[in-house]
Parts: structure tokens; sequence; C-alpha cells
């Protein structure tokens, strides 16, 4: 049994299929994105109980009964306020790596709501982007943190 | 090819060469006039008003969906936020490059070849609805305005919907007039938002890796660990204990073992458990020091091939020979791998009559012909669905369609009831070839005792890309692959004395074109060399180059204007704060001038950061700058990072790079802000896709060598550039 967007559901799947074939192949949750399947790029980046974790390398039994959010399912006032940063800014190109950034900036964003060019790049080294949306992406966190404190 | 040509000339542009586009205006995309219709191949509009705009051009992030929707709103009158787009299915009657022979897109030439073509759709279809207003209205159509969905004239105003049903069986004007360049509203607007922003943001894009279709299949392929091996023998009895795993083949060409399961997860697990022998006999065995040593050596022989002549490669020679300064170096530049974040994949859906493929498509035609014999379909049984794709930066599309026939011909071994996708890992994605190839450049240059260059012998030694393939006739002459040395022979600079070879490397690795092609190479050397004959001379960079782009062709005068504006806005005539230096390079590719200001700062350990860049590009017309903007900032994202420390290596054949973590991507830490500013033109519209790419590493490299060393061997980070 695992808890996803809210959502309790049953799956049946071989020992050792990590969590991001759970969501795309069973569940079919596409938007979290499979990039290298060793924990290198962040693609595949979702939130247990509101924290961003590397699905490619989570086993589903080691979040059982945790809250699971893909970007399918993110609706906090961190995600809404990055998303909308991130069109505001056209931080996107081919877009296959954006909903793990955007997972990660709206986890960062929950735990420090003004982080420094420094904190953001450090935090966000681990989503690669081979588009190198960085400095969009960087741009575009500042702006959120600025959102969330207008309080949208 | 034939294209048939129908009697009207209608979207035929200027810049196309030999290609007429050519439809019957009530054709076979005609749907009921009373429902609305397509105005043309480009242009549908509902009975609701509502606008799409058929996208030719895939979406791999540079911006084709949001480009040509704006040309067409910007002349049929409509904002751009009201146009929805698909991409064309594959017909190159109607939706071939004009710059190409074939439906496809590369080169950077997206933008190129549709400017002038979108434009006319947009202004045929503004024209058949102001047509059929004016015939309602019984006014003169020169008094009827379309703006905003609206058209309005005569004392009356009404939305385009309630005209659609009519204008869309009036015939197609022939030649429609075009707006005023001084009344774009949106081409050229820096406030446009992307059109593929909002699935790409809230998750909802489907890319081909996305696809999941009932009963599909997935499939992986076991690939030869040596290019060029052939599988001697399979044995998969131990994947029948991994849960999920359906079977396993072998591919007809025998370059692998296509392993077939439930999900991609078991197909994973039973490619571990698939035993393989392999044959190596006309595999490639060498590993990558001996292949360096290979062209390093044919460099310094002479060359198989004469690229320019000049003074011929004696007269070279002797210029060298009397000159009273020379300067030598020798250039390696390694195998690079294109790695898009989506690996590749695609699915083959069994329809009704044929097939569907479901892909990320760079190149319809090529991949359309390439099905229709792997499977023995006609054309008119195979269809293609282009979805979003997940970066390309070339790997799409190969000579051969490499993962697409691989994905056919998995298909084809099943009783073809049931989709298949083909899915690559990452790890077959380093491995799988179709790379940058690695070249040596050896460059000698002779001044005279007033610094003047003399002589500029130039060897170039690498495997061809085109060679062997069916693309061969058009970029093979008198046996040079221009792909090999293009921005060499070239050079807009003024060189007297200048001699070019070239000479061939065999190898069963397979190469393609990889991000700004050729130029990914020649501006590295050519911008290095530049500087370093410079500070041989005791000139600044800047001013010395410009000296060399004084003959007063428009070429020159382009890019002297970029080398111009981002010495100025990065301040080089000014000192730089102490421990830090700029480096500067310029160059033309695909149509687009560039250059570009790098500033480097080094700490008291000798730890190189990269601070701040600052590029100006000239590309015509810039139809969105911020997309402009943000081509540039990724093409320099992705040129620095693969000079600073990536690489493909062999040993004895094999590759050693096995996932990120030793092909370690450019990441957010990387690199510090980039400026980028845009030369205002009215010229026709060039690429932005690739050429931001090749200036960022020369103009890195001449950072560090302001007080560092020269780096000519690649990457930087394995040859002696410690990285923050």
């Amino acid at each position: 049994m695992l808890k996803v967007n809210g959502h309790v559901v049953e799956v049946d799947v071989p020992d050792g299929m990590p969590l991001l074939w759970v969501l795309r192949d069973e569940l079919k949750l596409t938007g979290t994105r499979y990039g290298c399947g060793v924990a290198s790029c962040g693609a595949c980046t979702v939130h247990v109980d509101g924290v961003p974790v590397r699905s490619c390398v989570t086993l589903p039994e080691d979040v059982e009964g945790a809250e699971i959010t893909t970007i399918e399912g993110l609706a906090t006032r961190e995600g809404r306020a990055v998303q909308q940063a991130w069109a505001e800014l056209n931080v996107v190109q081919c877009g296959y790596c954006q909903s793990g950034q955007i997972m990660s900036a709206a986890g960062l964003l929950a735990a420090n709501g003004e982080p420094d060019t420094d904190v953001i790049d450090d935090f966000m080294s681990g989503n690669v982007c081979r588009c190198a949306t960085y400095q969009r992406i960087r741009a575009a966190v500042t702006r959120a943190a600025e959102l969330l404190g207008d309080d949208i | 090819m034939t294209v048939p040509l129908s009697r009207r000339s209608f979207l035929h542009t200027a810049s196309a060469v030999a290609l007429v586009v050519g439809f019957s205006p009530r054709g076979a995309l005609a749907v009921a006039p009373a429902d609305g219709g397509y105005f043309n191949p480009f242009v549908k509009i509902d009975s609701d008003g509502r606008v799409t705009v058929i996208v030719k051009h895939f979406e791999i992030g540079q911006g084709t969906s949001t480009g040509l929707p704006t040309l067409i709103a910007e002349e049929l009158g409509v904002e751009l936020v009201d146009v929805a787009f698909e991409f064309a299915p594959s017909d190159v009657r109607r939706y071939a490059n004009l710059l190409f022979r074939s439906q496809g897109t590369g080169a950077s030439t997206s933008m190129a070849n549709s400017y002038l073509q979108y434009r006319q759709a947009g202004a045929a279809a503004r024209e058949m609805l102001l047509a059929a207003a004016a015939e309602e209205w019984d006014a003169d159509p020169s008094t009827l305005v379309l703006s905003k969905g609206m058209i309005a004239g005569a004392g009356r105003s009404a939305p385009i919907a309630r005209f659609v049903g009519t204008a869309a069986t009036r015939e197609v004007p022939d030649r429609p007039t075009l707006k005023d360049p001084a009344t774009f509203s949106l081409i050229g607007n820096p406030r446009t938002s992307r059109r593929d922003n909002g699935p790409k943001i809230d998750g909802s894009a489907r890319f081909a890796m996305d696809v999941q279709l009932e009963n599909q299949l997935v499939a992986v392929v076991r690939r030869s660990p040596r290019f060029g091996g052939t599988v001697a023998s399979m044995d998969a009895s131990a994947a029948g204990g991994v849960p999920g795993f359906v079977n396993a083949a072998i591919l007809p060409s025998h370059a692998g073992v296509v392993v077939y399961a439930r999900d991609t997860w078991a197909a994973f697990q039973a490619r571990e458990a698939v035993t393989v022998e392999w044959s190596f006999t006309n595999a490639e065995g060498r590993s990558s020091a001996e292949i360096r040593t290979t062209l390093l050596g044919a460099v310094n022989a002479p060359p198989e091939f004469v690229v320019r002549e000049g003074p011929g490669v004696d007269g070279a020679s002797a210029r060298l020979d009397r000159s009273a300064q020379t300067v030598e170096a020798e250039f390696f530049l390694p195998w690079l791998c294109h790695a898009p974040m989506e690996p590749l994949t695609c699915t083959i859906e069994p329809t009704s009559d044929g097939i569907t493929l479901h892909d990320g498509c760079q190149s319809p035609s090529g991949v359309h012909q390439a099905l229709a014999a792997v499977l023995g379909l006609p054309m008119k049984s195979i269809r293609i669905n282009t979805l979003y794709a997940g970066g390309s930066f070339g790997r799409r599309a190969t000579m051969t369609a490499d993962y697409i026939v691989e994905a056919g011909q998995a298909f084809a071994m099943t009783d073809r009831s049931r989709p298949v996708k083909l899915v690559w890992s990452r790890e077959d994605d380093l491995a799988g070839g179709a790379y940058r190839p690695a070249v040596a450049h050896r460059v000698r240059v002779g001044l005279d005792g007033n610094g003047d260059i003399i002589a500029w012998d130039h060897r170039v030694a690498g495997k061809s890309i085109f060679k062997g393939s069916s693309f061969e006739q058009w970029t093979v002459r008198n046996g040079v692959d221009h792909s090999s040395v293009e921005g060499v022979p070239d050079t807009l600079y003024g060189i007297p004395g200048m001699f070019v070879g070239l000479t061939d490397l065999e190898s069963p690795i397979t190469v393609s074109w990889w991000r700004s092609v050729g130029h990914s190479h020649t501006a590295f050397v050519m911008e290095s060399m530049m500087d370093m004959v410079a500070r041989a001379a005791g000139r600044d960079p800047v001013s010395w180059r410009l000296d060399h782009l004084r003959e007063g062709s428009a070429d020159q005068r382009r890019l002297a204007g970029v080398l111009r504006l981002a010495a100025r806005e990065s301040g080089w005539d000014r000192p730089t704060e102490p421990g830090r230096a700029r480096g500067v390079a310029v160059h033309k590719s695909f149509g687009t001038y560039v250059a570009q200001v790098v500033e480097v700062s080094r700490d008291a350990a000798g730890v190189t950061a990269i601070e701040r860049i600052t590029c100006a590009v000239d590309c015509g017309v810039a139809v969105n700058p911020d997309i402009v903007r943000a081509q540039m900032e990724g093409g320099i994202g992705y040129g620095i990072g693969h000079v600073m420390r990536n690489e493909i290596t062999f040993d004895k054949g094999e590759v050693v790079e096995w996932n990120f973590p030793d092909y370690e991507p450019l990441r957010m830490s990387d690199i510090g802000r980039i400026d980028v500013h845009i030369m205002p033109s009215t010229a026709p519209p060039t690429g932005v896709g690739e050429p931001g790419v090749p200036p960022a590493g020369p103009a890195l490299a001449n950072a560090i060598a302001v007080d560092g060393p020269r780096v000519t061997t690649l990457p930087m980070a394995q040859n002696g550039i410690r990285f923050a």
C-alpha cells in the first residue's frame, strides 16, 4: 500500500522495483522522469513527507505509510509559487528534467524561505539540466521566494 | 525524391533552393467547411475561431512550438495565447524543411526556413477571413482590419469565428501581403511566453518515454560492448526467473539481443540475466590512447586531402621557414556523447493497416522510409506521432535512424499484435555511439617582422561523419567531408598563406552530428590559435581579431559587430579585479554570429571558477528575443560543460564511461551569470540552437591562459585544470 498524491493505492510489484518505475509503469504517473537510474540527475525527484527524494533509488517498502507527492500532485504554497515563477521566467527548454527541478525547488523553499544564491546552487546542483537552464532556475527560485514573501 | 508541383507556388520562400511546396487549397487537408478547417497546411481554424498552428519542426526546447505559432499569430492578427499548436504528421510534400530535401529538424534551420513560409500562411488565412467578412458586409476588404481575433471596419466588428466556415472555402491567395515589420507586435516582442510552459511545468507534457499503451511490451537491447561486434550465441534461460520477462531474440543484424518484458524495470533486470557470446572479428579493439596517437600522427604527416590549397603544402612550409616568428600547437578533442536528458526511446503501435510510431521525431522523412523498409510496409501504412523530445543535441537524428530501426526490428520479431516500446538506459546512451568524433588538429602560424600573419598551415584528422551515409553526396566534395573542417578553410578572418589539409580516421566507432557539428572543435582550435598568435604579436586579442576582419564583407562586418558588442558589455577595456582574467572568442556558424567573453577567477590554491559570461549574438531578426537568449545560455552551458570535463574513452574498444557519475554533466554550481546581448537587425532570421556552443570553450581556454596554462588537450579537468 502506498499513499500517492493523497490516494491510497495497492501495488503488486516484484521485489527491488524502485519507486520511480512503480510510479511510471504501474501507476502511469509519468511526470516523474527517468534520467539516469543512479540518483545522479534528479529527474525522478518526488516528495516523501514533503522532502525531495530520488525515486529511482527509493524502494516502495521504505516509503509505505508516507505521503508521496509527485509533480502531478504538487499543491503546496511553495509548489505553486515555484510553478508561477517558472512560467514568468520561461525557465523550461526541452522540459524533461523540469518536474524534478520543480520538486527540488519546492522542497528547498519549504525548508528555507529565503535561500541565497549559494544555498540555491548547492541544493539544486543535484538536478541536471542538459539544456543548461540553470541561470533561469536560480532566478526562478529567488522569484518564487519573493512570491511566497508576498503571500500569494 | 520528387515533389509534386501545384499550379500555385504558394508558400514557396525565397530561400527555398530547389523545392516548391505546393498544395491544393481544397485538397486532402480540408475538412467540412461549416466546421472550419485547414486554411493551408499550417493553419487550422475551428468553427469557434480557435486557431491551431501545425508545427513542422519538433520541439526540443529550442522553441519551435512558440516561434512558429508566433509567425502565424502575427500575420493572422490573433493573440499568441489564443493559438494552439500540433506537431505535423510525416508528409514531406507539405512539411519539408525548405533548406533540406526532406522533413526534419537540424542545422539550426527551423526559423530560417519557416520565417517567410509561416508568415505567408498566416497572412493568407487573414486575407481569406477578411474577404469573407467583406463579402458578408458588402465592404471593401481593404477597409477591414483583423486584430486580436476580431475583424473590424465598415462600422462593424465580429470575431473571426463567424467567418471561418465561408473563408475556409475560398481560394488561397497566391501572394498574400505580409505585414510591415515596423508594425510587428509579436515578432521581436521580448515578453512573449513560451507555449510549452504549461505542460512542462505541471508534468503533463508527454515525451516518448511517457508512452504507456495498453498491453505494451518494453524492449531493451543488449548491444556489443565493442563497436562492430556481433552476437555469436545467446542464452536467455536465466532471464526466465526475472518476474515480467517475456522473451529474448537476436537482432537480424546480429548487433545485439532484444529482451522483451512487461515493464521497464523487468526489462533492465532480465537483460542482466542474458548471457551473450560476442564475435569481435570486425570490432574496434583499440583504446582511446592508441587512437589519439594515430590521430596526432596523422596531423604530423602529409594530409590525405587538400581542403584549402592556399600556397600549397610546400608553399606554406617555405613561408613558415622564412617567418620571423612561428606559433605552433597540437590539439586533441575527445569523443563526446550528446546525452540528452530523455534517453532514446520510441514506441511502435500496431494499427488496423500498419503501425503508428510514437517518437520525439527529429527527421520524419528518414524515419518513415527506414521503418517502411524494416517492417515491409508501404509508406502510407506508417503514421508518425511526434511528441515532445527531451533534448537531442543532434542525437535523435542519425544517418541510420538507429534507435528507430532497432525498435522496428524488435517489433517485427514479435507477432505484431502488441505495442513495443524500445527503451535505452542512460548506460546504453553513453555506450551507444553516434559521438562527436575525436579529432586532432595541428596548426603552425608564421608571422613576419611586423607581426603580420604570412603562413597558416592547418591539418585536421578525425573520422568523417558523413562518408558512407546517404548524406555523403551533399557534404563530401573531392574526398573532403566539409563537416570535418567547417570553420577553418572558410574562416572569416583574412589569413594570408593558409593551407588546410584533412586525414580521415577509419574506425567502427560510430560518430554523428553533435550540437554545432564540426564547429564544436574547429572554433576551439581557431579561436585558441588566434589568441596565441595575438599574444605572440604582442596584441590585444579583441583588436587583433578586428584587424583580421577588415576586408569589408558583410560577414566580416557582422562578426566584428558582435565582437565589439561583447567586448563593450563585458568591460573588456577595463582591467579585471585582482585574481580574475577574461578570454574572448567569436565564431560564425549556421548563419549566426556569436562572440563571448568568459571571466574566470583563480584562488590561491589554483582552483578556477567561471564567474561571468558575456555573449553577443547576431541572428538577424530575433523572432523571440527571450528564446534567443535562452538558447545562448543553454549553448554556452553545453559548450563549456563538455570542454571542462567530458570525454568518452575506450579500453580495448569498450566504452569506459558508464553513467552520469563518470560523464559528469554541467551543474548549476559550475557556472556564473550569463548576459546575452542581441544585435538589432532586420536581416532574415538565422538559427540559435547551435551557434552559442562553439565560442564558449575557446573563450574559457583563452581566459585560463591569461595567467595559467594553455590547454590544447580536452577535457580541461583531465588535463591540468582544477575547477571549483
